[in-house]
This record gives structure tokens, C-alpha cells and sequence, in this order.
């Protein structure tokens, strides 16, 4: 029996394709220097797109094509911090990519391709919607990271990161094959209802999906890809893998594991704890012994990666509620962080080293500023947002009972606290080396502003957003 | 008759050899897209075999979902390893370690 798919539920998926193949096919006629048409084009659909989201927020879920498509609050929020988070990165990487000879319109293309695949995946309710979703995402990443054609660093990165996400995907797809025969079924809801916990396939089909995501995440052992990768790819290329991607990889960790496979929550939940802790000590350690900050912020996300977590292992709506407004937090101040390495960067020179960043309170206060809120919330000072984000995990993990690991995971924010402030004494209480101006674009530094303040005042007024995600989780 | 069991091994020597080969290869990357290649056609031998013994044909819809992304992630490969041969004049994977830290 067929019945016609409930097209309405996916409004934000079509647009966005149709969207996407108009403004692939309106580059074709653009010069180099017409080229800020494909740009305004690419800019002016993400705030459409955002409306229409916004207009077809799906407080009751909506399951369609024959189960493999959901529309929920859940998916709804993530596709909205999303498009914010693409559509502020897009606005970092017009002048970046501008003096950078990355002059092709394609650049914006692949990002809108990545960006339908994240939707894809935080909206899939099967495997192939799921798989095909993550692939989505991540084909046009690895061209991303090689745009810079003429960097060796740059291709290398590109390869690095190809290799580990087709061992990801594969690893996934190997487990998601096991799971299929264990049940018989493609659906996560028949997944859920044909999964024994005693089944020792499933078990087994479940540990390699478990691999794959992690892999995905960047989470401690599986990553040894992300420094390389957040080093050798153009900056703002860094703030959007990222931002988006980690909350796309958690939504599918919880369409997975919790809505997927419910009845192996004991197994799965040993497994992450194993994984959250070594996250948290290698991310934390091996950030400290960085001189350049880019390496610094990737280790600083395999940790945050880690708390993250936290959230999943709680296995409580609570849990799960802090969980994504940690990887929200954790994107917003991450592309804001990356936003600020690329505006102090000029043709020819990356600022990524810790001396590049001496003194900046002299040489631009306000972009120092930006970039301390930034660190501030990633250490989790409070009032910025971030330490409500720690706040939630460790507040979901105790009333659960797991009071050492909230132990644990704070005294490791306490090693990771000395990394960040380490950058703000530089940045503030030393002589700059050198005095050359800094002439970061009108339009990114308004963007990076609100992208700062915005951790500032949600962080003196948080209630709003963690009643938000306890509602969509019916905490 | 060849049982489930006997194409699940098959499936999963056939895995086993391609993460060896991602693993101990050091010479060149065209060797790591084959392993690639060769970890999705495992998975999809298994997909195959459990949708014949299920009698669900689910699966083999899938594997045409994985051989299609599988070409278009074999051309992202060799158009990111054409870059790296410009940039570099080689593809070895032991000269690949400008990026460390």
C-alpha cells in the first residue's frame, strides 16, 4: 500500500534543495566580481528558510515517507540554531574568503548542501534517511577543507578528514547492517519494539554504531583526525565543522541510541561513560601543551565533546535537554571563537599562535572582549552561558546518582579552566609584539558582536532556553 | 545451501581486511579509497544477505543507497588526492605529517 507522503512536514528540506539548485545555477553567470550576488542570494534564503522553519515548528511529532521522516520540536529547534549558526558563518567568510583566492561561488554551495544534510539527519527516523542524511553532510565538508587549492596543509587536513569519516561511515553502516538482521527492520520505532537487550548481534551491531558516531563527534580515541583537520582547514571552513555538525552528530546520537535502541541503554550507557571520561582528560591535558590555538580549541572540543556527553549517559529527559543546550552553547561560542581567529587574520598571515594573540586588548579592545566572553563560556565562568551548560550536565548526571563522574567531569573543567584563562592573560596583560592595525569587515565584526553578547545575555538570563529544552524532551 | 552464518563471515573477514589495510598501509593513498571501496561492499554483502533470509527486501534498497554515495565518495576522495599531488608531487601516506602537534 502506498500513501502520498506528507510533503507540508518537510517544507524546510525542499526549499532548501530548491534553494540550493538556484543558487548553484545563478553562479554560473557570476564574475568575480558580480560574485557578491551569489552571496546575497545564499544569505537572504537562510533568513527565508529560517521563517519558514520557524512557521512550521512541529510541537506534535509528524512521522512521514513511510516512517522514514520526522518532524518534531526536537528536530525543529537543532534546524534553527543550524541555519543561525550557517548563516553566521557565511557572514565571517565573505571577506576571509574574499583575500584568500577562494573566489568560486561554491563555497556557499557546499555549505548549503552540508546544511540540507544536517537537516536531513536531525530529522531522519530510519537508517537510510540517517545514513544518507550524514553523508549529506559530510561529502561537501571534505571539499570544504581542500577550497584552499594552492595549501599543502589545507589538502592534507581535506585527506585526513576523508579517510576517518569514510572508516566512520563504515563503521556505522557495519553496525547498522547487524542491526538490521537482529530486527528485521529499517524504522526506528521497529527497531526499538524487535531489540532484545540478551541479543548478542544486536550488542555487537550496536558497539560499531556507537564507533561510527564518536567518530563523527571527534571523541576520545576516535579523535586523532579532529586537531589536524581544525588546523589545516581555512578558519571560518574550521567554525563551521564546528558549530553545526556536532549538534546534527548528537541529534542522530539520540535518534539512535535513545529513541533506537532503548533496551540496550545498560551497554551503551558503559560505553559512553568510558568515552566521556578519557574525552574530557586527553581533550583537557594535551590543549595545554598547544602553542597554536587552533590545535587548542580542537582539543578544547574533543572535552566539550565529552561533557556533552554526560547529558546522554544521565539517560534522563533532564539529561538529554542538557545535552543539546550544551552542544548549542558549545557551537554558538566555538564559531565565535574561530570568527575571531580569522577576522585578526590577514592575506598571508593565519593568526593561530599564541604570540599572534599578545596584547590584543591594546591593538583592538573589542574584539578581545568578543573573544573573552567566548573563552569565559568555554571555561564555564559564569554569568556567561556556558556555565549554565556545565551547570545542567552535572545538575542531570546527580540526579541520577552518578556523583563521582560529576566529580570527575569538574575537577577536569578545572584543568581545562587553566587553557582558556592562559589566552585571556595573554590577550590582556601582555605587551603586543607587534602594532599592525587590525581591520576586521563592518559586517563580521557586527556579526561576531551579537555572536558574543549573545553568550553574555542568555547567560544572565537563562531560564528561557532550558525551559525550551526540557519541553521538547517533556522533562 | 550456504547458510546466513557463512555470508555474515565472509562479510566480516572481507571488513576485517579492509581496516587492516587502513591501518597498516603506509605506502599509497589510492590503497586506503580500495579499503574504503572494499568496507562498504562488506557492509553491503551483509544488508544483501539478511534482506534474502528475512525475506525483507528493505535491505537490498539500502545497498543501492550505499553503492551510489560510495561513487560519489570515491570522487570526493580522488579529486581531494589530485589537490595533494599538485601540492605535494607525491601521495604517500608517511609523507603526509605536516600537520602534528
Amino acid at each position: 500500500m502506498f500513501e502520498t507522503p506528507q510533503f507540508s512536514a518537510a517544507l524546510p528540506e525542499i526549499f532548501l534543495l530548491g534553494l540550493t539548485c538556484t543558487v548553484l545555477f545563478v553562479d554560473i553567470f557570476m564574475t568575480a566580481r558580480t560574485r557578491i550576488i551569489t552571496y546575497s542570494l545564499t544569505q537572504l534564503s537562510l533568513i527565508v528558510l529560517f521563517v519558514i522553519t520557524l512557521m512550521t515548528f512541529a510541537w506534535d511529532p509528524i512521522l512521514t515517507f513511510s516512517g522514514n521522516y520526522i518532524a518534531d520540536s526536537f528536530s525543529s529547534l537543532t534546524k534553527l540554531v543550524m541555519i543561525m549558526l550557517t548563516f553566521f558563518v557565511f557572514v565571517y567568510s565573505r571577506s576571509y574568503i574574499k583575500c584568500r583566492n577562494i573566489t568560486g561561488g561554491e563555497y556557499y554551495i557546499l555549505g548549503l548542501f552540508s546544511l540540507l544534510g544536517m537537516m536531513v539527519m536531525v530529522s531522519s527516523h530510519s537508517f537510510i534517511s540517517l545514513y544518507l542524511g550524514t553523508e549529506l553532510l559530510s561529502l561537501p565538508l571534505y571539499a570544504m577543507v581542500a577550497l584552499r587549492r594552492e595549501s599543502a596543509l589545507s589538502s592534507e587536513a581535506s585527506l585526513k578528514y576523508f579517510v576517518t569519516g569514510a572508516i566512520a561511515s563504515g563503521m556505522l553502516l557495519y553496525g547498522l547492517s547487524l542491526l538490521y538482521g537482529a530486527t528485521g527492520s529499517l524504522e526506528l520505532t521497529a527497531v526499538s519494539e524487535h531489540l532484545v537487550a540478551t541479543d548478542k548481534v544486536a550488542i555487537f551491531g550496536m558497539v560499531f554504531v556507537v564507533t561510527g558516531l564518536l567518530f563523527k563527534l571527534g571523541a576520545v580515541p576516535f579523535h586523532m583526525w579532529v586537531p589536524d583537520v581544525y588546523h589545516g582547514a581555512p578558519s571560518t571552513v574550521t567554525a563551521f565543522i564546528t558549530g553545526a555538525p556536532k549538534i546534527a552528530a548528537l541529534a542522530i546520537m539520540y535518534r539512535l541510541l535513545v529513541q533506537g535502541m532503548p533496551s540496550l541503554m545498560d551497554s551503551w550507557q558503559q560505553l559512553l561513560i568510558v568515552v566521556a571520561i578519557l574525552s574530557m582528560f586527553f581533550g583537557n591535558l594535551l590543549a595545554i601543551a598547544q602553542a597554536n590555538v587552533k590545535r587548542m580549541f580542537a582539543y578544547s572540543s574533543i572535552a566539550h565533546m565529552g561533557y556533552m556527553l554526560l547529558g546522554v549517559i544521565a539517560a534522563t529527559p533532564e539529561g538529554y535537554a542538557a545535552a543539546l543546550l550544551y552542544g548549542i552553547v558549545y557551537a554558538v561560542m566555538a564559531v565565535g571563537g574561530f570568527a575571531v581567529i580569522s577576522m585578526l587574520s590577514k592575506v598571508g598571515f593565519e593568526a593561530e599562535y599564541l604570540d599572534d594573540f599578545r596584547g590584543l586588548n591594546a591593538r583592538h579592545p573589542w574584539l578581545a572582549f568578543i573573544l573573552l566572553l567566548c573563552l569565559f563560556s568555554m571555561a564555564g565562568v559564569p554569568p556567561v552561558f556556558g556555565f549554565f551548560a556545565k551547570l545542567g550536565v552535572i545538575e542531570a548526571l546527580i540526579s541520577v546518582h552518578y556523583v563521582w563522574l560529576a566529580a570527575v567531569a569538574l575537577i577536569f573543567a578545572i584543568i581545562g579552566a587553566y587553557y582558556y584563562l592562559r589566552l585571556v592573560k595573554i590577550m590582556y596583560f601582555e605587551e603586543p609584539s607587534k602594532m599592525s592595525k587590525i581591520r576586521p569587515a563592518k559586517d563580521a565584526l557586527i556579526a561576531v558582536s551579537i555572536n558574543g553578547l549573545a553568550l553574555l545575555v542568555f547567560g544572565i538570563f537563562p531560564s528561557q532556553w532550558i525551559t525550551l529544552t526540557r519541553t521538547i524532551f517533556g522533562a | 545451501m550456504i547458510a546466513l552464518s557463512d555470508y555474515l563471515i565472509v562479510a566480516a573477514i572481507l571488513f576485517s581486511i579492509s581496516m587492516a589495510g587502513l591501518i597498516i598501509n603506509r605506502k599509497n593513498v589510492i590503497t586506503l579509497l580500495m579499503c574504503i571501496e572494499l568496507m562498504l561492499l562488506s557492509v553491503n554483502l551483509n544488508f544483501l544477505a539478511f534482506s534474502h533470509f528475512l525475506g525483507d527486501s528493505l535491505g537490498e534498497v539500502f545497498v543501492f543507497f550505499i553503492l551510489t554515495v560510495a561513487a560519489a565518495e570515491a570522487a570526493i576522495g580522488l579529486a581531494i588526492i589530485i589537490v595533494l599531488f599538485r601540492n605535494r608531487g607525491t601521495i604517500d601516506v608517511e609523507a603526509l605529517n605536516a600537520l602534528k602537534g
